[in-house]
């Protein structure tokens, strides 16, 4: 039980360093940044490796989550680098 | 067989890729550091998958599932359009949250008998399978291969909501009675229930999309993103990692910030758009006076030559007819015949919070010079030709002008108040707010019919003789 009232303090700190960050992103780059953050989600990668893997099912699962994330992680952080080398200022 | 110096490791890698997420994010607050952020951020994931890696039990069903992912990611990244971009990033929200949807699912199968730790596993699915299942449909939409719902879908879909909460509410509320011991249900049931959950939180997600309209798009979009992020955080939670939690928040939170910069842009609250939509919140059907001034190329290119300044307004249209390059070359021409030109950027135009500023910085067109409302309006006075581009309710000077207006009071690019205003347009129909637009019969309105791609190219061949 205390380590989920931890988590949950990590959370809500999280949430608002979180919004004060995103508040200072001027408008410009909101769809890098969004792009980027579909990168960010696909940390759901470092849960799914920790996944078991005992029965067929799981072992399914585990390959499905695991496949998603990296799909969000590879294609988020490429298109994003690919949309930001374009900013450029005269 | 893993000891305890390794997990310590592990956490300080955990703790450390936070940091670099964290970076990178501050990095993406000024436009010649974002790349470099980019870069600051994926070194963060790296970091996190590396010290994750080490431990794992079936290397080769996990390396064959990252080279699976890692391909059809980059093969995404290195080949959508630029105008494609909000349908990307529609379907990796929901990648994302189908990724955690399978998380959970699997963590039920080790389930122990805490109810908190079922509560959490719910939670997870629940918001991970609405945030898949929108953002198909949000990409469906938004790649025009589904239109969006009939009356009797979008009725439908307002009492499959009510429904659905009705019954995770009574799904929660299992589980924490069977947690006061004053019933103990068998694992039977729980399986049961939670198949059930499986299914309602994908069709929820269906629901809820389906009779949200086109135009109100980029406030759909920046919410999945957010859910997706506040997927992941759960999942974190549910298998107490760390860096799960920190970086599905930072997520989270863009996503929310981004919902309502864009709800507010559009003046309408969350509720408005996700339970009452345009078409019921009160319509105007006031006479509109003047007449539609139609305009040759020939004649439109007269206008613009003599223009000492001019302001650039694109919208969805110029997206449509992927006409930023041609956009640039004309706002070149411009400036070598002496004319001071500026883009009016409204954060809802397009189809994705910052649509418009990526298509234009793909046509080289430098950030400086795009401009936001609040910072070209004051100066609208002076502007001798706005040049509309596709672009119809973020110009209508309904919203300053008419207070029975479906839109009144939402914030506009004042395009009406330069000296001419000149209106690329397919046609006469009406933007996405289905809202007439007074601006087309405005005194010093005029109106270039046609394809904004194929009128802007016979501008320039103008210019060019």
């Amino acid at each position: 039980m205390e380590i989920f009232l931890l988590l949950f303090f990590i959370l809500v700190l999280a949430i608002f360093l979180g919004l004060e960050l995103i508040s200072k992103i001027p408008s410009t780059l909101h769809t890098p940044l969004m792009s980027g953050a579909n990168a960010i989600s696909g940390i759901t990668l470092v849960g799914a490796l920790s996944l078991d893997t005992g029965s067929n099912i799981q072992m399914i699962l585990a390959f499905c989550a695991i496949t998603f994330a990296s799909i969000n992680v590879f294609g988020g952080y490429l298109v994003t680098n690919r949309m930001l080398r374009m900013f450029k200022k005269k | 067989m893993i000891d305890l110096d390794f997990q310590i490791i592990q956490q300080l890698g955990y703790i450390f890729s936070a940091m670099l997420f964290i970076y990178g994010l501050k990095m993406l607050s000024k436009e010649d550091t974002a790349a470099r952020g980019n870069l600051v951020s994926s070194t963060g994931m790296f970091l996190a998958v590396l010290v994750t890696i080490v431990e794992i039990i079936n290397p080769l069903l996990v390396i064959s599932a990252i080279v699976l992912g890692g391909l059809i990611g980059s093969l995404f990244a290195l080949k959508v359009k630029m105008t494609s971009i909000p349908e990307m990033v529609a379907l990796f929200n929901g990648f994302g949250g189908l990724s955690s949807f399978f998380l959970a699912w699997s963590e039920f199968n080790n389930l122990t008998t805490s109810s908190l730790i079922m509560l959490i596993t719910y939670a997870t699915v629940i918001i991970g399978g609405v945030t898949f299942s929108g953002s198909v449909i949000a990409f469906l939409k938004l790649s025009e291969m589904y239109k969006g719902g009939s009356n009797f879908l979008n009725l439908a879909s307002r009492w499959f909501l009510i429904f659905s909460l009705i019954f995770i509410a009574i799904a929660g509320l299992q589980i924490i009675v069977s947690s006061l011991g004053i019933y103990s249900f068998n694992f039977e049931i729980i399986q049961k229930v939670f198949i059930a959950l499986l299914i309602i939180s994908i069709l929820t997600g269906l629901a809820f999309v389906v009779p949200i309209g086109g135009g109100d798009m980029p406030v759909v979009i920046s919410l999945l993103n957010s859910l997706s992020g506040i997927a992941a955080a759960s999942a974190g939670i549910l298998l107490t990692n760390t860096a799960l939690i920190v970086a599905g928040c930072l997520v989270g939170a863009s996503g929310l910030v981004l919902t309502l910069i864009m709800a507010k842009s559009m003046n309408r609250t969350l509720y408005n758009i996700f339970f009452v939509g345009y078409e019921s919140s009160g319509s105007s059907s006031a006479e509109i006076d003047g007449e539609i001034k139609p305009i040759s190329a020939e004649d439109a290119y007269l206008v613009v030559e003599s223009a000492r300044s001019a302001l650039i307004v694109p919208g969805y249209g110029m997206a449509v007819a992927q006409a930023q390059h041609v956009v640039k070359e004309l706002g070149d021409l411009l400036e070598e015949n002496g004319c001071e030109v500026s883009f009016g950027i409204h954060p809802v135009a397009g189809r994705m919070p910052g649509h418009m500023n990526v298509l234009l910085a793909e046509a080289n067109v430098s950030y400086d010079n795009l401009l936001e409302p609040k910072d070209i309006n004051p100066k609208m006075d002076t502007v001798d030709i706005a040049i509309v581009i596709g672009a119809n309710d973020v110009v209508n000077p309904s919203a300053t002008e008419e207070p029975g207006s479906p839109i009144y009071g939402m914030p506009i690019l004042e395009v009406h108040r330069a000296k001419t205003v000149m209106v690329l347009k397919r046609s006469m129909a009406s933007g996405f707010a289905g809202v007439q637009n007074p601006l087309f019969f405005k005194e010093n309105s005029r109106m270039l019919f046609g394809d904004a791609k194929e009128s802007i190219s016979k501008l320039v061949a103008e210019f060019k003789d």
